[in-house]
């Protein structure tokens, strides 16, 4: 028998999301509702346990924390918590500690899942609430000095100051003054530009004016060209903090312009990083380029399932947690370049090491294999040079292996010989790849279209980007093959269905959310972002420039991007669940182990793939059908 | 000492009490057993239980509502929650309608009381009882079992207004008992003030049972342990 609680329906009623519910509906949940009390200062929540009730504060006040002991959050009567952990394997997330005496409402998860399935209002109200006070918490709190969540954009304080590049060394010197700056930015607006040139040609700093000029008395009015530094490191406004600082660390340069398309928007110093404190995963890159050896690499990469964990339990989204681990990944395979000339010697003709699909896409996640590749000069002779370079490659491949980048089983990498063309031989390639499309070629190459360059010439990777993004714009038959790829991987919509509407453990078969979701996501990514010439590898970069380009109907561009973002999160999340246990983590999850909150996103989530699938179908195909 | 010492070996006494029991239904209450007076409060099964009455003699008045509601020192269930409108067999006063807020055709269509007392003893059987001022419950449900089974019952249970008595009496301190200075309320909403815990709109026997539950545990979670025998808390009579 249920009874009419009045004094628990007649709060709820008073309070969101309870307030949007049907009259009967907010008695069926009033009369479900168990009453905890909790004295000021003891423990409600502990990291890790068991959570099974939603819970509204009724009266009192508490405080939710972090792992890390850190304040997350103050909620007082009428604010719900327990959400985040009854989406989460039914694990707390955050710790929450009474404040005041409280008195809390717990709605049983059974109770909470049929509300969420029941009511849109409801499920919304914990799904983008969450997220919301996490991205506050992210913005307001303790973050604001965390590296790996900090984009460098926001760094910056003030407009580059810069100068023509008729400008002499004394102007230099006095705008510098003036301006109270270590730096400034030669620009040349007139300059052609050209594939991944920029306006920006060089930059000159207080140590340029006191070694280039004054110590060595040239005049006044020398040309500032003369005494700038033309080789310059440059930065994208989109990459994080600890981007930045690892490339100042690298390379040995204190100043770093940070580029917007092709105009320089301002610059980091090093002296603005060193304002911030250094965090986990940059600690973890910086000890990478201090393994002595391979088998030093390989014990150290042991490591890296923990700094991954980390950075998810911080909760950074999967754009930073991809970025981290591309990141990361490269440092390993430059410092196994390093390694490796150190032991074969300085390379015989200069060359480019590639890194292809995720980790040039910065979505790299724990459980990957290399996939790479080698431009070499255009002056690479066969006969002379090739023994080095199958060297070099076979020590990189062999030392990834070794540090649990596992060997690409479609053998996409530098060591096939297939795989090492000069300049010119790889646009050729990509020529032939886009000029005379072959759906059955491309299924193995669409790989080839997420590149970066990790080592040596990395401009020769920007150029061959700029080189693919003019010519695969122009071809429709190349896009159109590649759309005809993007819709080959399905999501598993219909098992979706099937499974959610017989819950009775028929189905025990798992998701693979990487080939299932993410992967033919960035395809159809791909091939929207190569339709509008965009440079980008990022899926969510190549996602802002398609929103630019206005090619989709509204809305459809941001819905892919939420999309990617929630599979992606699941995935990570079930990966660092799955190494907490002390497991082998993996790409597949079972759908009956989701809270109802996670299936009915991730089913949304599917859906957005499915019509975005459709549409690229309807863009591609639709007009070769007979009329 | 706090609270003076059992008289009764509960258990036991059940067992004679069984024996010497003639209402089935009562008989049953007593083969059901009790916990025993060494068990922790955080193993107890309790229930709160509150009688709204047409008024304070238990010879002349009669109970209009009944309100139940299980719960341990971690949770109030009120999912299994009770609430009963009972009949009285004298006609209700317009004062008494206005202070529980119950209808007039609630009443008409309300079970006597004499076909409640049979599922009331089956519910309250396995729990210990908390009730905030005992009198009211004891006498009201004695009253009423003599009146329609023929005989009573006894059992210990827990009155969180004598436990607010004695916390306040040991916050008085010894100079201020001698001074007599005032403690405090002792009524419930009064005693759930101390505790922050929220004003409900009272006088339904429901409400009033759950906000007694609350109290109970928050004076547990103040002036006890989850340990602490339960025998150091319950009354064994009026």
């Amino acid at each position: 028998m249920q009874v009419e609680q009045l004094e628990i329906a007649n709060f709820l009623q008073e309070h969101s999301p309870f307030d949007e519910l049907p009259e009967d509906a907010l008695n069926r949940l009033a009369s479900s509702v168990e009453v905890a009390y909790y004295r000021a200062d003891s423990d409600i929540l502990k990291f890790a346990e068991p959570i099974q009730d939603l819970y509204v504060i009724r009266s009192g006040s508490v405080e939710t924390y972090r792992r890390s002991g850190k304040l997350y959050n103050r909620l007082d009567e009428g604010n719900c918590f327990g959400q985040m952990g009854l989406m989460m394997n039914r694990r707390v997330r955050f710790p929450v500690k009474a404040l005041e005496d409280t008195l809390l409402y717990c709605i049983p998860v059974d109770i909470y899942n049929q509300f969420c399935d029941e009511f849109d209002d409801f499920a919304e109200f914990f799904g983008s609430d969450e997220n919301a006070s996490l991205r506050s918490a992210v913005n307001n709190q303790q973050d604001a000095n965390d590296l790996t969540t900090v984009k460098i954009a926001s760094l910056l304080a003030r407009e580059p100051v810069t100068l023509p590049t008729n400008a002499t060394v004394k102007q230099a010197a006095e705008v510098m003054t003036e301006e109270r700056v270590s730096s400034v930015l030669i620009v040349d607006e007139y300059k052609e530009v050209e594939d991944d040139t920029r306006q920006l040609v060089g930059i000159i700093t207080d140590r340029d004016l006191r070694k280039r000029v004054l110590a060595v008395g040239l005049p006044l009015d020398t040309n500032i060209c003369e005494a700038m530094s033309e080789e310059l490191m440059v930065m994208d406004h989109n990459a994080y903090v600890f981007e930045a600082t690892l490339t100042m660390l690298r390379f040995n340069v204190h100043h770093l312009p940070i580029m917007k398309k092709r105009k320089p928007i301002g610059v980091v110093s090093l002296s603005d990083i060193v304002r911030h404190e250094s965090q986990s995963s940059i600690l973890f890159v910086r000890g990478i380029f201090t393994q002595p050896s391979v088998h030093d690499l390989a014990q150290y990469a042991k490591d890296l399932p923990s700094v991954f964990v980390r950075m998810v339990n911080e909760d950074a989204n999967s754009h930073m947690i991809g970025s981290a681990m591309a990141v990361i990944g490269r440092s390993f395979k430059q410092r196994l370049l390093e390694l490796a000339e150190e032991e074969l010697g300085p390379p015989p003709v200069p060359y480019c090491f590639l890194a292809l699909g995720s980790m040039a896409r910065d979505e790299q996640l724990v459980v990957t294999d290399q996939d790479n590749a080698l431009i070499l000069s255009n002056e690479f002779d066969a006969e002379q040079h090739n023994e080095y370079f199958a060297r070099l490659s076979k020590f990189v491949s062999d030392g990834l292996n070794a540090c649990g980048y596992i060997y690409c089983s479609g053998d996409i990498m530098a060591t096939n010989p297939k795989w090492r063309m000069t300049l010119d031989q790889w646009k050729e390639q990509f020529s032939e790849w886009i000029e005379q499309p072959n759906p059955e070629a491309l299924l193995n190459s669409s790989i080839f279209f997420d590149l970066d360059g990790v080592w040596g010439r990395t401009k020769w990777a920007a150029k061959l980007q700029s080189f693919i993004a003019d010519k695969a714009q122009e071809n429709r038959l190349f896009l159109s093959a590649l759309a005809r790829n993007a819709l080959n991987r399905t999501p598993p919509l219909g098992f979706f269905k099937g499974f959610v509407m017989e819950q009775d453990g028929k189905h025990r078969k798992s998701i693979n959310l990487k080939r299932r979701g993410t992967a033919p996501l960035s395809d159809v990514i791909r091939v929207h972002a190569l339709a509008v010439a965009s440079r980008s590898q990022n899926s969510f970069e190549r996602i802002q420039d398609i929103m630019d380009a206005n090619i989709l109907p509204p809305g459809k561009a941001q819905d892919m991007s939420d999309a990617l973002e929630y599979i992606s999160m699941v995935r990570i999340r079930h990966q660092a669940l799955t190494i907490e246990a002390g497991e082998e983590p993996d790409n597949n999850i079972e759908p009956d182990k989701l809270s109802s909150f996670e299936r009915r996103n991730l089913k949304e989530a599917f859906q957005v793939l499915d019509k975005a699938q459709s549409f690229l179908k309807f863009c591609y195909h639709s007009q070769n059908r007979p009329r | 000492m706090l609270f003076k010492k059992p008289k009764f070996d509960w258990p036991q006494r059940y067992q004679t009490l069984q024996l010497e029991a003639e209402h089935p239904a009562v008989k049953d209450f007593y083969y059901k057993g009790i916990v025993s007076g060494e068990t922790p409060l955080e193993a107890v099964s309790f229930m709160a239980l509150d009688f709204e009455t047409t008024g304070l003699n238990p010879n002349d008045d009669s109970i209009i509502s009944i309100g139940m509601v299980p719960f341990s020192l971690q949770r109030i269930y009120c999912n299994n929650a009770v609430y009963w409108v009972v009949r009285p067999n004298t006609p209700l006063s317009e004062e008494s309608i206005l202070i529980h807020h119950i209808k007039h055709s609630e009443i008409q269509s309300a079970p006597r009381i004499e076909r409640l007392l049979e599922p009331l003893l089956e519910k309250l059987s396995e729990h210990i009882l908390v009730v905030h001022f005992q009198r009211i419950e004891r006498l009201f449900l004695n009253n009423t079992l003599k009146e329609h089974l023929g005989e009573t019952l006894q059992f210990p249970l827990i009155d969180t207004m004598e436990i607010e008595k004695k916390a306040l009496k040991a916050r008085q301190g010894l100079t201020g008992r001698i001074l007599n200075k005032p403690v405090g309320g002792i009524r419930l909403n009064n005693c759930r003030e101390r505790y922050s815990l929220p004003q409900y709109q009272s006088h339904n026997a429901l409400i009033d049972a759950q906000a007694t539950a609350e109290l109970f545990i928050a004076q547990v979670a103040h002036h006890f342990t989850p340990q602490t025998p339960v025998k150091n808390l319950w009354l064994d009579d009026i």
